[in-house]
């Protein structure tokens, strides 16, 4: 079973709920892998501190050109739809930082002058936090490429265990990336304009992925009811409210895990266990 | 003309009710939302729209069914797992193409042995020009679970820049998106200022780290200011001590205050809202920020 933490809005609290939702059931006796896709600001680990094991680059193929081979066609150039090859005077000019991988210059190179070679565009750790099997990609400073990064930690895990996903903020790429084949999102928001706004658009590309998501919204008492209306007039189930409190706050800015600081909230988080694994056996059950 | 742009690294640090806060004090800027993934401002800057177009970044492929021989060919080729098997058969064809899982490369559409790839321009999102009380505002919104957000964030700035020369107008202040990837790269390439708001916690410690990394790596003048600082002050102090390490001065602190939640609620910036807390506290940000952008 695979859950993803996701929110159309940063900073709403999924890093929170991924990593306390993983402590509960782990200090449950429940095994399962945390896999941090945020992998442009992965924040897992500062909470659950795992003991790394073992880094490996992150990398994508981008094409090199076999100079002694090219005859200048101009071909690799024609086939290319992301701008990331230019043939000047017989001469091919390569910009890795357009590539994305697609292979196409390769394949439709006529001389088999192009050859792909790997290029690091991030790290992939792999450790433990107690009973949790944790995974955390990282994106190097200047890459464009999150998406295949997001694909590398998802590729690293083990595809039959239990899984929470800390996916990035927003409904773009990268989101796609993380939540296309689990099993549940939970879209994680907060009561205010800007939250419902952001929510609005993750709740509409979940639907266009056909995943099934439900929402949680966090400091629930700051602000007004609109995210509840419209969760209700779109039949949208809210399984999960965390009050806005200052120690949950204090906690969370020192890198303590609420569930640590505050045991009575360990009850909401296995009340939120219990409301997702209710939804994702009964889908199974259907189909 | 200068170029102020707004970015945090993680998402929720009060980045856009500071931009729209400064847009107020800058008197007429031209405004710029480039978290065109996720984007508020609009929510307390009240534009009207002057104008819309669509946005197309790159191409999308789709099988034409009456064509399609099921060979397999493009199943084979995609490297983006865009192309299924199509289990149910519904399209009539045994292969169906995702949509939102294709990166509009075309292999597809040059391998089909029967020419039964359709590839073309696909709408990608919308962007606008629109009105505010404190100056023009350039926005957009990429379509829903789409792709292309950095070429929509250099469309949205490059149509800032001509509006800001057409208006005589010497300041572009732009909310950027959280992260350091694509679009954020996108947001400041070539601006003259960067001022990233950040939060005393250690995710916000962080991802700052991250994203002064990104602006050295682009040699951008970047400034820092600490929201909720008083949230964990101690904290607060270690980050622009670390801060001021890598050359960046921390221009303002603006402390936690509820009107800022209140202001978003009643559509408008924590300046009009007014009070003797954040509103306060940006305004000497304010000042201390235009000082630094001479």
């Amino acid at each position: 079973m695979i859950i993803a933490i996701a929110s159309g809005k940063g900073g709403t609290g999924k890093t929170t709920i991924a990593t306390n939702l993983a402590l509960t059931l782990a200090e449950d006796g429940t095994a399962l892998q945390l896999l941090d896709c945020d992998v442009e600001e992965p924040n897992c680990h500062l909470f659950l501190k795992p003991a790394w094991k073992d880094k490996r680059p992150a990398t994508i193929v981008h094409p090199q050109v076999n100079t002694a081979r090219c005859t200048g066609c101009g071909i690799c150039a024609e086939v290319c739809e992301y701008n990331a090859i230019a043939v000047v005077n017989g001469e091919v000019l390569i910009f890795p930082e357009l590539c994305h991988a697609c292979g196409a210059c390769s394949r439709f190179c006529p001389e088999d002058a192009i050859t792909e070679v790997p290029h690091t565009i991030g790290t992939i750790s792999t450790g433990h936090a107690g009973n949790i099997r944790f995974i955390q990609g990282l994106l190097n400073i200047g890459e464009l490429m999150t998406p295949a990064v997001i694909e590398k930690v998802k590729s690293s895990a083990d595809p039959d265990a239990l899984t929470i996903i800390d996916a990035p903020p927003g409904a773009s790429c990268p989101v796609i990336e993380a939540v296309r084949d689990v099993d549940f999102v939970l879209l994680v928001t907060e009561p205010t304009p800007f939250g419902l706004n952001d929510l609005v658009i993750a709740v509409e590309a979940m639907r266009a992925l056909e995943r099934p998501f439900a929402v949680a919204v966090n400091r629930s008492d700051i602000g007004n009811d609109e995210v509840l209306r419209y969760c209700r007039d779109e039949g949208i189930d809210v399984i999960v409210e965390i009050p806005d409190d200052r120690r949950i706050a204090e906690a969370y800015s020192r890198g303590d895990m609420i569930v640590h600081a505050l045991p009575h909230m360990r009850n909401l988080f296995e009340h939120l266990w219990h409301e997702i694994r209710g939804r994702v056996s009964n889908k199974k059950e259907k189909t | 003309m200068k170029e102020l742009v707004v970015i945090s690294g993680k998402g929720g640090t009060g980045k856009t009710s500071i931009t729209g806060a400064l847009a107020v004090l800058a008197k007429q800027s031209v405004i710029v939302d480039c978290d065109v993934d996720a984007a508020d401002l609009h929510l307390i800057l009240r534009p009207t729209i002057e104008y819309e177009e669509s946005f197309s970044g790159g191409k999308k492929a789709s099988i034409i069914a009456d064509a399609c021989t099921g060979c397999g060919e493009c199943f084979d080729a995609c490297r983006f797992g865009a192309v299924t098997p199509d289990k149910d058969e519904m399209s009539g064809v045994p292969y169906i193409i995702n949509r939102l899982h294709c990166e509009g490369c075309g292999v597809c559409y040059r391998v089909c042995p029967a020419d039964a790839i359709d590839f073309g321009p696909a709408v990608n999102g919308v962007w606008r020009r629109s009105r505010t009380p404190f100056g023009p505002m350039v926005h957009a919104r990429l379509g829903i679970a789409e792709g292309n957000s950095g070429k929509l964030v250099s469309l949205v700035r490059q149509e800032a820049r001509r509006v800001a020369e057409e208006r005589n107008l010497d300041l572009i202040i732009v909310d950027g998106s959280p992260g350091i990837g694509c679009p954020v790269i996108s947001s400041i390439t070539g601006a003259d200022h960067v001022l990233v708001v950040t939060e005393p916690t250690l995710s916000g410690r962080h991802d700052l780290e991250r994203v002064s990394d990104l602006t050295a790596h682009f040699g951008i003048t970047t400034t820092l200011c600490i929201n909720k600082w008083d949230l964990n002050p101690s904290l607060a102090h270690d980050i622009e001590r670390n801060a001021l390490d890598r050359r960046i001065e921390t221009v303002g602190r603006v402390r936690y205050d509820k009107t800022v939640t209140a202001s978003q609620i009643e559509n408008r910036t924590v300046i009009e809202h007014g009070g003797n807390g954040a509103s306060q506290d940006i305004v000497a940000l304010w000042r201390t920020l235009k000082e630094k952008m001479r």
